[in-house]
């Protein structure tokens, strides 16, 4: 950017040149991105559909004859069916029982600008999970919970209400009051104003929330480890022992694999625009 | 506010008008029925969150200063200080631990912060397939943790794994990756850059939409050049949201776990290779049985990710997160 030598103005032509390089450029690089980030994703659900001496041959690449035979095994084995009704039934209950204390909550956090009562959720946010652990396994051992799905849909409400609670505060803190006021005005009382004419504007804003609730619910590794007996695991444990039990055998590994992100992808492809929302709400305002 | 409200009848009137607010009611305001309501609503989930975490908090504490061992019943004294001078004078386990913690959060997170603005950047402006690139960005941070360890055990596999396979393909040496004691916590790194960078690059686009055009339009008329309107006009103006996401992927990345265990086992590894403070802790407590001394790491810990958290909010100027 020398300021000396005023550049002669480009034709139209050569600019319209440079615009077109450069949009190329662009599209290149963004290309490039999601090869990077889609392609070992691509690889693991390939895997799943070859045999065990394709999985483990490179050369082999994408392309095979497809085999059903891993998914066969996995499901046969059964483990992996009983795993993912665990998670399906602690990550539902967790996010609905969730969903509801923690919605009212953000109502109340975010109409009433309620923030360092909120600094809890953050406490909640910033504590490593392990520092409580014990502490829960001592007190559900006493009573009797641990191994229960008691265990595991409280350990993952824990989880859930702060994210809820976190995505629905900056929702509620952009609602003009004056819809409220409106309401009770015309005779709600304040409760009734809240359930029929905010809580419906809320409702995208709580699937977005409770969407990714569940996803998180469904990931989790930890308490499920410490907390699940043989009849109460859920998926990333049975993946686990896979790993520790049957390193050989990665075409069932990635059958598993493939079973349990099969539903975050389809929940990636459908929920995109309100996943991307509840994800970034919150970080760009108070 | 309510003279004119009086005057509007109220809508669907016949259920509702018994609730119209009597003489005696009015003496309460709507924001006073609002304020006491706030409390009802908000009690729940703020009972359930305290009950979860102030009980295990002070039990955790009380705990770090035990002989606590075997049970987490089994009778214990209170021994004092004693764990944590222990842990802090532990050069085997808890200075390299804390090390790696650091190691990999500060890596992990600058280049997912780096490469999450330049994707951000290039994204920022609209084009045909956006909804798609947007698709395949979220799907690495949704997908389960433990699943992505594996997968990338399959990838690297230093044998079998097609990373090699195109590293000599293309004349470069093949790698041990997570295989070797020396290349597992920078190829974790790398893994968790792959699946969180896109959590980054989200967060940036998201604070980038809400910022004015004009500035960097003034400096586009007054000549300044791609580099220079980014440098001086867009990452300033940017920088409150890039400092809430870098609290946010630290906080994230320094109690990472899932990645580490599935990939590396208990440990971190035969040689402690990937073991940080949280992989320790975990240790401590679950394989060892080191009730005490594991509260104590913890201790320290928590205070660790409490500080890191002070300092990025102090120099980062965020008002939030």
């Amino acid at each position: 950017m020398t300021a000396t030598t005023s550049p002669v103005p480009p034709t139209a032509a050569a600019r319209d040149r440079r615009r077109k390089a450069l949009a190329v450029a662009r599209g290149t690089a963004i290309a490039l991105v999601v090869l990077l980030l889609g392609l070992p994703i691509v690889w693991m659900f390939a895997a799943a559909f070859k045999t065990n001496v394709q999985v483990t041959d490179p050369s082999v690449g994408l392309w095979f004859t497809p085999t059903l035979e891993n998914f066969r095994a996995v499901l046969e084995a059964g483990q992996i069916v009983r795993s993912m009704g665990n998670s399906l039934l602690v990550g539902v209950v967790s996010t609905v029982l969730s969903a509801v204390i923690a919605v009212p909550a953000a109502w109340a956090v975010g109409r009433f600008a309620m923030h360092r009562t909120a600094s809890l959720i953050l406490v909640a946010r910033i504590v490593p999970a392990i520092s409580l652990l014990v502490p829960w396994y001592y007190l559900f051992a006493q009573a009797g919970l641990v191994g229960s799905y008691t265990v595991l849909v409280l350990s993952h409400m824990f989880v859930s209400v702060p994210l809820i609670m976190w995505i629905m505060i900056s929702f509620f803190a952009g609602l003009p009051v004056e819809l409220e006021e409106a309401a009770q005005v015309d005779g709600l009382s304040a409760f009734g104003a809240f359930r029929r004419i905010t809580l419906p504007l809320a409702a995208p804003g709580t699937a977005t929330a409770s969407l990714l609730a569940f996803v998180f619910s469904w990931n989790n590794f930890m308490f499920a480890l410490v907390f699940a007996d043989d009849s109460t695991q859920t998926v990333p444990v049975t993946l686990f022992h896979f790993i520790s039990y049957a390193s050989t055998d990665w075409g069932g590994l990635m059958a598993a694999t493939t079973l349990i992100t099969l539903p975050v992808l389809l929940a990636a492809v459908l929920g995109q625009k309100y996943l991307v929302a509840g994800l970034t709400s919150g970080a760009t305002k108070g | 506010m309510s003279a004119a409200g009086l005057t509007s009848a109220p809508a669907g009137g016949e259920r509702r008008t018994p609730r119209r607010p009597t003489g005696r009611r009015s003496a309460v305001t709507f924001e006073q029925a609002n304020r006491r309501l706030r409390w009802a609503m908000l009690s729940p989930a703020l009972l359930f969150v305290g009950a979860m975490i102030v009980f295990p908090l002070v039990f955790t504490a009380d705990l770090s200063l035990t002989n606590a061992f075997g049970a987490v019943n089994a009778a214990k004294d209170h021994i004092g200080p004693t764990n944590f001078t222990d842990a802090l004078a532990d050069t085997r386990r808890f200075w390299p631990a804390l090390g790696r913690t650091v190691v990999f959060t500060v890596g992990a997170v600058l280049l997912e912060a780096v490469l999450g603005l330049a994707l951000a950047m290039l994204l920022r402006r609209p084009f045909r397939g956006m909804r798609w690139v947007r698709t395949v960005l979220i799907i690495p941070l949704l997908a389960t943790p433990v699943a992505v360890g594996i997968l990338w055990l399959l990838i690297l596999d230093p044998t079998n794994g097609i990373a090699n396979h195109l590293l000599t393909s293309v004349g470069l040496p093949p790698q041990e990756f997570l295989g070797s004691v020396g290349q597992s916590l920078p190829t974790l790194v790398l893994i968790d850059v792959w699946q969180w960078t896109p959590m980054m690059t989200l967060l940036l686009l998201a604070g980038l939409t809400t910022l004015p055009e004009e500035p960097e339009e003034a400096a586009l008329v007054d000549g300044a050049g791609a580099w220079q309107r980014f440098r001086y006009v867009t990452l300033p103006m940017l920088l409150p949201t890039l400092a809430t996401a870098l609290v946010l992927r630290a906080v994230d990345a320094l109690k990472t776990f899932d990645l580490l265990y599935a990939t590396k086992g208990p440990g971190g590894g035969s040689d402690f290779e990937v073991e940080t403070l949280n992989v320790y802790a975990y240790g401590l407590t679950f394989d060892y049985q080191e009730y005490g001394l594991a509260a104590a790491v913890l201790v320290l810990f928590t205070l660790f990710i409490i500080g890191v958290v002070v300092l990025l909010r102090r120099r980062g100027g965020g008002r939030n997160a």
